[in-house]
């Protein structure tokens, strides 16, 4: 069968139409079913809830008793932070390092022994220029705009680049599913699951109900102090106005936004 | 013999389309639909059953409006949906859908299951009343 230039034209005419066709004959076929924009959810935020220019957090670590580990308890309650048992899967959202892991540089041999024993809440710095955003191939780590470096669970791919860029080490995998290891599941906040990395996100679920910090309302001590750095006025800033503070590895440039009072 | 090609040839459409149709008529009435059930305490008393939005629209959309609210209230920070007819809702799957629709099992697997979609929705959400206390 030999096909002439006006027989292949036919074909391709028809071929063309049969393309068309659906979208003529049923407009709705042919068009791909999305929300309009008008219909899109128009959110209101609620007035109570906390809101700041710039969270951040100040640690006075001389009030820490010995062997107080309130705000550790809290914070993994309220997250549903699961115990796996052993340090190779350990997943941790505040957790202790004593002085010289905390701060290598400002460490050295004839620090005094109380200050090299005393151990330091440490937690996710919540980095005005964090490198765990600028590595996320998926954008589920982002920054908002009040600066708490936030996880987007449901876009994390378990790639871990985050924790690789994570100077702190402050973020943790989860390798196994983590519910079975959690002992009582909060039902106000999701657990994670098989595959996906978690750290603090500085209780923003909180923040949006108009409630502090988990970690910091559950310090009988009030070692830790919460706000807005924008605001000359919030108790943090009158705190670092008194007191010389010391951020984790500022020299890398990650801009830690945690404070401490050592 | 140019006759005898054209006869093979509409044979063997015929047994394609008798063979990639099979499911469709070997399966014809055998299921159907699950009927799902409204039947929860915090939906019987209501006068006014209605959902977030229209149910064709919940039938149809449900997924959509779902993607929406959890790019909007993690990424965004906007928890409040405000529905066509005014009222505003938590944008929450444990918090708002499930506290009507009480019934997972009977809702939204039901469903699911009947259509083989695998939502990972709650291998992270918790399902109240099926939290381990």
């Amino acid at each position: 069968m030999t096909t002439n230039r006006r027989e292949f034209l036919k074909i391709v005419g028809v071929s063309a139409i049969s393309l068309i066709a659906p979208a003529i004959v049923c407009p709705a076929w042919g068009k791909e079913k999305v929300i309009p924009v008008n219909e899109l959810p128009n959110a209101l935020s609620p007035s109570k809830a906390l809101t700041a220019k710039r969270w951040a957090m100040a640690i006075d670590a001389s009030k820490c008793p010995a062997d107080c580990v309130d705000c550790i308890a809290a914070c993994h309650t309220t997250h549903n932070v699961p115990d796996f048992g052993n340090r190779k899967d350990e997943v941790k959202w505040i957790w202790q390092e004593n002085f010289a892991a905390a701060f290598p540089n400002e460490s050295h041999t004839y620090l005094g022994k109380s200050l090299q024993k005393q151990p330091l809440p440490v937690l996710c710095n919540q980095c005005a220029n964090p490198p765990c955003v600028r590595v996320c191939p998926t954008k589920a780590t982002f920054q908002r705009q009040d600066g708490i470096v936030m996880m987007d669970y449901h876009r994390c791919i378990g790639c871990r680049l985050c924790m690789a860029a994570c100077p702190y080490g402050a973020r943790s995998m989860n390798y196994r599913d983590p519910r079975p290891f959690i002992t009582r599941i909060n039902p106000d906040y999701p657990t994670r699951t098989k595959g996906v990395v978690e750290k603090c996100n500085f209780c923003e679920e909180r923040l949006a109900k108009g409630l502090g910090p988990a970690c910091v309302l559950a310090c009988k001590e009030n070692a830790l102090v919460f706000g807005d750095m924008e605001n000359p006025q919030s108790e943090i800033r009158l705190l670092l106005e008194k007191r010389f503070t010391l951020r984790r590895r500022a020299s890398l440039g990650t801009k830690p936004q945690i404070y401490y009072i050592v | 013999m140019k006759q005898r090609k054209w006869g093979l040839i509409i044979l063997g459409l015929v047994i394609f389309f008798i063979v990639i149709t099979f499911p469709f008529w070997y399966g014809k009435g055998k299921t159907s639909p699950p009927v799902l059930r409204l039947d929860t305490p915090a939906i019987a008393p209501l006068k006014d059953k209605r959902c977030v939005e229209d149910v064709s629209f919940m039938r149809e959309s449900h997924m959509k409006l779902l993607d929406a609210w959890r790019n909007e209230s993690v990424r965004e920070g906007k928890r409040l949906y405000t529905a066509k007819d005014g009222r505003t809702f938590e944008k929450s799957l444990s918090g708002a859908c499930l506290k009507c629709h009480s019934n997972k099992e009977q809702f939204c697997d039901r469903c699911h299951n009947y259509l083989g979609a695998k939502p990972s929705c709650f291998s992270c959400h918790n399902v109240p009343g099926e939290v381990k206390k």
